[in-house]
């Protein structure tokens, strides 16, 4: 049912991964997060990270997409055979990794229609958001994410309810078509109704396409609507299940406990 | 990067820092005396009351102490001795383009003022040096009565009115700086608004010192008369020298019962200039003053637009921001007096610190006695941009009935990691995720601006983040 991640993750795909993780250490001020995480996602993928607080998934999310507070010690990120350590946050979007944020930031006075334009315009061209095919593109997402136009006006993240701050990282996840999107705690804040909104965001955006998705959760809410090719089970910085998603099920049922027994019963 | 590309063409690099060759036709030696005071107004063949009250004004700044707040350190440098007082380049006022002086119009166009004019504006002033070198105003406001001409045509083709207005707001004894431009004011707009009438589009006055150690004194006076309505914008620039320049201007608003007077400025000194500015107003019933005031340029600003609540139902606005880059001092801020009942005033002030800059909100608000059911919103915020630089709050609010609604909030925040992390995580460089922190913070002042000044400063703005992370 779930392996070692020295197992799971051994390539069973001959061409490029979308996403590889390998052997990465990282850490904050010398102290070691992540020590040695090995993840490879395909084109189409969706996969999840599984775990406690504190177990190291929103490092993980915040390293890929190169947040500098971060060193990295070893290991490598690569997307489609690119390696991203040596890019900065903005090159690492330019080459298609997107983060949904656990916490979205607010930026007073800065509206979201304006903000929108100019990311998509950094991230994909100018062209790309100019003209008809931006505004349907925008229109069509906000109607699936349940979002009306007035909150184009609105000033980014400012006063927004937890639920609107994430429906708008979903929205801002279809604008920009990224390769890899990594969504941490997505679905913490949001209501069944909104679970099932984003997820059918998610869906769109990745099933059928060339692209990917990393899913960060404590639950295995969100996992129902989205249903992940592999879970990673992250605890102490360190991947030590991976399977398909009926571990989430099992983990939900029996909590991380019964996962690090039985870890430790399996190497005696 | 392709905003900085767009702004250097905008405002070039300073951004408005070259300078053309000196080519004055009068140039007064420096330093100041009651001589040169009358050989200002003996130039401008002023009447004999102007004349007066130049000489009345002159001594009492020699009398004058100077502020004792803002910065007193760098307000002891100046040395009033080096200052040029009049410098004239052009022979007259013109009102087409092709007649000024080719050099002078050349700076203009590169400021872009003629194209402005011909796409937005409802009638432009030039002003170089001491004097107007260009003006015009829209036929049809001509028609309507509307009056707007450079404070000296004003003087000469109608000197009762000016008469009537002249220091009446701010009078000459009011501080060391108003008495010094009322001594040697030259050049500033006259503008006179009938009762009734509306000017839809702004009029806009363009400043520039071109000359090394000039002094720039420009007087404004505005009345608008009942039931009118004028929206004012001024711009100002100068080269960079390594010594400073003096601009001390007075302006003067008279509303008129029912009237509305917008003044918006976009001040971008060079970071050589002293910018000392007495800008106040009276409102009386009914009407409304909004001063809506930027200043990202000067070595040190010293600015409290000001507005007198002296009739009942009045209302004032001061919007303002500041920027303080390294080497700079922003004293800004507004003063607001409710004289009257039903009398409502709002101040909203933002200023941005960086690499040493020194931002100060300065503000005095107050309520007489006798004014009833006044309302005042107060609300001052200021965003730090690293470690080096400075921002303070002097806020003062004397309230003498009971009756008033007053609300202050004050906020002082930095810029956080998280933050920049969040705005490059979609793709804009830290440069960019700064300016777009910036240009929001200042979005409330900009939204207020014609949309031409608004994208200008949002550019001079990513440009002042450039090369600003280490």
């Amino acid at each position: 049912m779930f392996k070692r991640d020295d197992i799971g993750t051994s390539n069973m795909q001959s061409e490029v991964p979308l996403l590889e993780i390998k052997n990465l250490h990282a850490g904050i001020d010398g102290n070691e997060i992540l020590n040695g995480i090995n993840i490879e996602i395909g084109a189409g993928e969706i996969h999840a990270i599984m775990g406690r607080n504190g177990s190291g998934k929103t490092t993980t999310a915040n390293i890929v997409m190169g947040h500098p507070d971060f060193d990295v010690e070893e290991g490598e990120i690569k997307l489609s055979g690119n390696n991203l350590l040596d890019l900065e946050p903005w090159e690492r979007a330019k080459e298609g990794v997107f983060l949904s944020f656990q916490y979205p930031q607010a930026v007073p006075g800065l509206q979201v229609g304006n903000f929108l334009k100019k990311s998509v315009a950094s991230i994909k061209g100018e062209e790309a958001a100019k003209g008809k095919n931006f505004r349907e593109l925008l229109k069509k997402s906000m109607k699936e994410l349940n979002m009306p136009s007035s909150f184009l006006s609105r000033y980014v993240n400012d006063g927004f309810s937890g639920g609107e701050k994430k429906r708008f990282e979903i929205l801002q996840m279809m604008l920009l078509q990224p390769k890899l999107a990594i969504l941490d705690e997505t679905d913490s804040g949001l209501d069944i109704d909104g679970i099932r909104t984003v997820a059918t965001g998610i869906n769109s955006s990745i099933r059928g396409t060339e692209s990917g998705a990393l899913i960060i959760t404590h639950y295995s809410r969100i996992l129902d609507y989205v249903k992940p090719d592999k879970i990673h089970v992250l605890i102490d910085g360190k991947i030590v299940a991976t399977g398909d998603s009926t571990l989430a099920t099992d983990l939900e049922e029996n909590g991380y406990d019964w996962l690090e027994e039985k870890i430790k019963g399996g190497d005696e | 990067m392709k905003t900085s590309q767009e702004a250097r063409d905008v405002v070039g690099d300073y951004k408005s820092g070259w300078h053309d060759t000196e080519n004055s036709t009068i140039r007064f030696d420096s330093g100041l005396s009651e001589k040169v005071v009358r050989d200002i107004s003996k130039i401008k063949n002023e009447p004999e009351w102007m004349t007066e009250v130049r000489v009345k004004a002159y001594r009492h700044f020699t009398e004058r102490e100077m502020p004792t707040w803002g910065n007193m350190s760098m307000l002891e440098q100046i040395n009033f001795e080096e200052v040029c007082y009049y410098l004239r380049s052009s022979s007259a006022t013109e009102n087409d383009w092709d007649e000024v002086p080719e050099e002078i119009r050349n700076t203009f166009e590169r400021l872009g003022i003629p194209e402005a004019e011909q796409k937005w504006l409802s009638g432009v002033t030039a002003q170089y040096e001491s004097e107007a070198v260009y003006h015009s105003i829209r036929e049809d406001l001509v028609a309507q009565g509307v009056i707007f001409l450079d404070m000296d045509s004003g003087l000469r083709e109608y000197p009762e009115i000016v008469k009537k207005w002249f220091c009446s707001v701010v009078p000459y004894s009011d501080n060391k700086f108003s008495a010094l431009n009322t001594a040697v004011w030259s050049g500033g707009s006259f503008i006179y608004v009938p009762k009734g009438v509306h000017v839809k589009m702004p009029v806009q006055a363009y400043f520039r010192i071109n000359a090394k150690n000039m002094g720039q004194f420009e007087r404004t006076l505005i009345v608008a008369d009942e039931g009118s309505s004028i929206h004012y914008v001024e711009g100002c620039t100068a080269p960079t020298y390594s010594t400073d320049s003096l601009h001390s201007a007075v302006v003067e608003l008279v509303a008129l019962p029912g009237s509305h007077i917008r003044y918006s400025t976009v001040q971008n000194w060079s970071a050589n200039v002293y910018n000392l500015v007495t800008k106040r107003g009276i409102a009386h019933k009914n009407a409304k003053i909004e001063w809506v005031d930027g200043n990202i340029g000067s070595k040190l600003t010293m600015k409290y637009p000001s507005v007198i609540l002296k009739g009942e139902g009045s209302h004032a606005e001061v919007i303002s921001v500041a920027y303080s880059g390294n080497g700079q001092h922003q004293d800004a801020g507004a003063k607001i007096h409710h004289l009257a009942s039903n009398t409502t005033s709002k101040i909203l002030s933002k200023s941005i610190s960086k690499d040493g800059g020194r931002g100060s909100y300065r503000g005095m608000v107050t309520v007489s006695p006798k004014a009833e059911n006044c309302k005042l919103n107060i609300v001052c915020d200021a965003l730090i941009l690293d470690d080096e630089s400075r921002s303070d709050t002097y806020p003062t609010m004397e309230v003498a009935n009971p009756t008033a609604r007053c609300e202050h909030e004050a906020s002082v925040s930095k810029v956080s990691d998280e933050q920049l992390f969040y705005l490059m995580s979609r793709g804009h460089s830290e440069e960019e995720a700064l300016a777009l922190i910036v240009n929001g913070f200042f979005e409330p002042f900009t939204r207020e601006l014609p949309m031409e000044y608004a994208v200008e400063l949002n550019k001079l703005m990513a440009l002042e983040m450039e090369g600003s992370i280490g």
